[in-house]
């Protein structure tokens, strides 16, 4: 299984962009550690930063490969830029709004931006920016051999391809 | 109006600060872009992403200065059997590299011709020389 960490596709325009959502919850067991409780203050609960990078590279990965209808193996290659300038804190949502910069047969780059609401204020805010590059690596890694199924487009990410109504890529 | 040299220079050594974290100082012509500034692999993407960034505002539109996979780094040449002999360059693979990468100069290389050597051949200069050349075929 594939740790997910975007919960909903909300808008998507083929070849070009794609927003996606995701709640924190006080559930999540990695929010005790990151921080957790020292003898010199109080639990600190917060979402890390390369999770929220993660987030990103999901979303702008699901564009990237919807663009060959994710029959193409898409991989992180480079955090180009990220720069994350507030906190997001359990109960908080986080709107991950990723555009394609440059595609090639090689790879592509996206430009990104994230977005934090407080849901007692209910606004959206932006928080940081994320710029990636990714890579097709069945066009880049000659000499290399890989699966021949895309290991990278899994079970989970047709679930969430289904519920934002993008059946198509999933038959 | 057509760029000048430094013009392109400055461009590339922007490009080449924001690819790959160097400084300003450490971007000079001979400076290899793999031993001197650490570029990796990806970074030549990267780098082909972001010079067709800067340039495209130099070009026609029907003439994009758009950079085609192995244009730069041809490393499927590097990846033949009968272009690489013994960790050497056969005279077919060192004609076919010659071929993909006019902008380079070879005169040093050739002698030895060693594909541990090629990282070598990718400076600064040679990054400017590319642009230059694709300029002059796009530029409007």
């Amino acid at each position: 299984m594939r740790w997910m960490w975007i919960d909903a596709i909300t808008e998507y325009e083929p070849d070009k962009r794609l927003v996606a959502v995701k709640n924190v919850s006080l559930s999540e067991e990695h929010l005790h550690d990151h921080f957790a409780a020292t003898e010199d203050r109080h639990a600190m609960p917060l979402m890390p930063n390369s999770l929220i990078v993660e987030g990103m590279a999901q979303t702008a990965g699901v564009l990237v490969g919807s663009i060959n209808a994710f029959r193409e193996k898409v991989v992180l290659a480079k955090i180009v830029r990220a720069t994350i300038e507030r906190d997001v804190l359990p109960g908080q949502s986080i709107r991950y709004d990723a555009s394609i910069e440059r595609l090639d047969d090689a790879g592509a780059s996206t430009a990104g931006t994230i977005e934090r609401l407080d849901h007692r204020h209910g606004e959206w805010e932006q928080i940081g920016r994320i710029d990636l590059i990714f890579s097709h690596i069945d066009n880049n890694m000659s000499g290399l051999e890989f699966p021949e199924h895309n290991f990278v487009f899994g079970e989970n990410f047709r679930t969430l391809l289904r519920s934002a109504g993008m059946d198509s890529f999933c038959e | 109006m057509a760029l000048s040299r430094d013009d392109i220079q400055d461009k590339v050594a922007e490009v080449l600060e924001e690819a790959l974290g160097v400084d300003s100082d450490e971007i000079k012509p001979d400076a290899t872009l793999i031993g001197d500034l650490g570029a990796e692999s990806i970074d030549f993407l990267d780098i082909s992403f972001q010079l067709e960034k800067a340039f495209e505002p130099d070009c026609a539109a029907d003439r994009p200065f758009k950079i085609e996979q192995g244009e730069l780094f041809p490393e499927n040449v590097l990846n033949d059997a009968e272009l690489v002999d013994n960790g050497r360059l056969t005279d077919q693979g060192m004609s076919i590299l010659k071929e993909k990468m006019p902008h380079v100069d070879f005169a040093e290389f050739e002698a030895d011709r060693s594909v541990s050597k090629i990282s070598e051949l990718f400076t600064v200069k040679t990054l400017v020389d590319f642009c230059e050349r694709k300029l002059s075929v796009c530029a409007a």
